[in-house]
């Protein structure tokens, strides 16, 4: 082959190679879960309002007591919500620390889903703007986040938690408490 | 009457969102707004979106701005958050870098086989 048909060919391929990626790429689904960036980094500051007596409210410094917990984003408003919270008090009953934050909701309206759907939360925090939702890198409700005792993130669960996720988010917390 | 309803609704919408920053404050927040991405809504800004979500974000934005942070700033409070999903306007590092430096690498390969080519005819 000469050298002057590699300077044809070569130019060709790449071009090809590019066309077909870009192709490729915008055969591929769009993103539809978006991962928070905020996953291995230390808790931002919060301070929210407690929802009631029982519950009172959350800021950051509650979660670096020590404990792992899981911090819930969830509202009365919100199907899936419903369907996940078998699976919070499974793990709830398992000891597991709870906390929730409420999106865009009100107490009485939370009141009443917790007296229907069970109540796994220790604390629940009102997020009435978002806020903590923009904060914590969260696009969806529900999810929840893994907060290690030091108040590092260290997992993010996006959407529902299915009955089959109770025994990995167990061991995700199992592995949290060694750190 | 019935005609104007939507209008109603419109001028509700409207009152709900009041924009509260000074013109040329508001001027930036709304053009940051252009710029970032629902969350909730696939390919729409947040300025065109009706979701909650949106809402909330632009209440976001138009409270940095007015606390002095610059557009950048806020935008990257948010990429800080989602990554550089939450912009239009990615930054041209990275593998977005190809989608912009290809089309001038092989307009450079054209441009050097058509010197070429004629250089060659010359001769």
């Amino acid at each position: 082959m000469t050298a002057r048909r590699i300077a044809l060919i070569v130019p060709l391929l790449m071009f090809l190679g590019f066309v077909a990626l870009a192709v490729y790429r915008m055969g591929e689904p769009q993103q539809r879960v978006i991962a928070s960036k905020m996953v291995g980094k230390p808790v931002p500051a919060m301070d929210l309002v407690g929802m009631d007596e029982l519950h009172p409210g959350l800021n950051d410094g509650d979660l670096r007591q020590g404990t792992v917990t899981l911090v819930n984003l969830f509202a009365s408003w919100c199907a899936p919500c419903r369907v996940e919270a078998p699976q919070l008090k499974a793990l709830a009953d398992k000891g597991v620390v709870i906390h929730g934050i409420a999106v865009r909701d009100t107490p009485q309206n939370i009141t009443a889903f917790l007296k229907d759907h069970g109540d796994p939360f220790r604390r629940i925090g009102m997020d009435p703007n978002s806020k903590a939702v923009l904060n914590l890198g969260a696009s969806g409700l529900p999810e929840t986040f893994l907060i290690d005792g030091k108040g590092i993130i260290r997992k993010q669960y996006i959407g529902q938690i299915r009955p089959e996720q109770v025994a990995e988010i167990l061991k995700d917390i199992e592995e949290a408490k060694g750190s | 009457m019935k005609a104007l309803l939507p209008f109603a609704f419109l001028a509700l919408t409207a009152a709900a969102e009041a924009p509260a920053l000074p013109p040329a404050q508001e001027a930036a927040a709304r053009a940051l707004m252009h710029e970032l991405r629902c969350l909730v809504c696939q390919h729409q800004s947040i300025a065109d979106s009706d979701a909650d979500m949106a809402a909330d974000m632009r209440a976001v934005v138009r409270e940095r701005i007015a606390a002095g942070e610059s557009p950048e700033q806020v935008k990257s409070y948010l990429v800080s958050r989602y990554g550089d999903y939450v912009t239009f306007d990615p930054p041209k590092t990275g593998a977005n870098l190809v989608l912009w430096a290809a089309p001038l690498l092989f307009l450079a390969i054209g441009a050097v086989a058509v010197w070429r080519l004629y250089r060659r005819k010359g001769a």
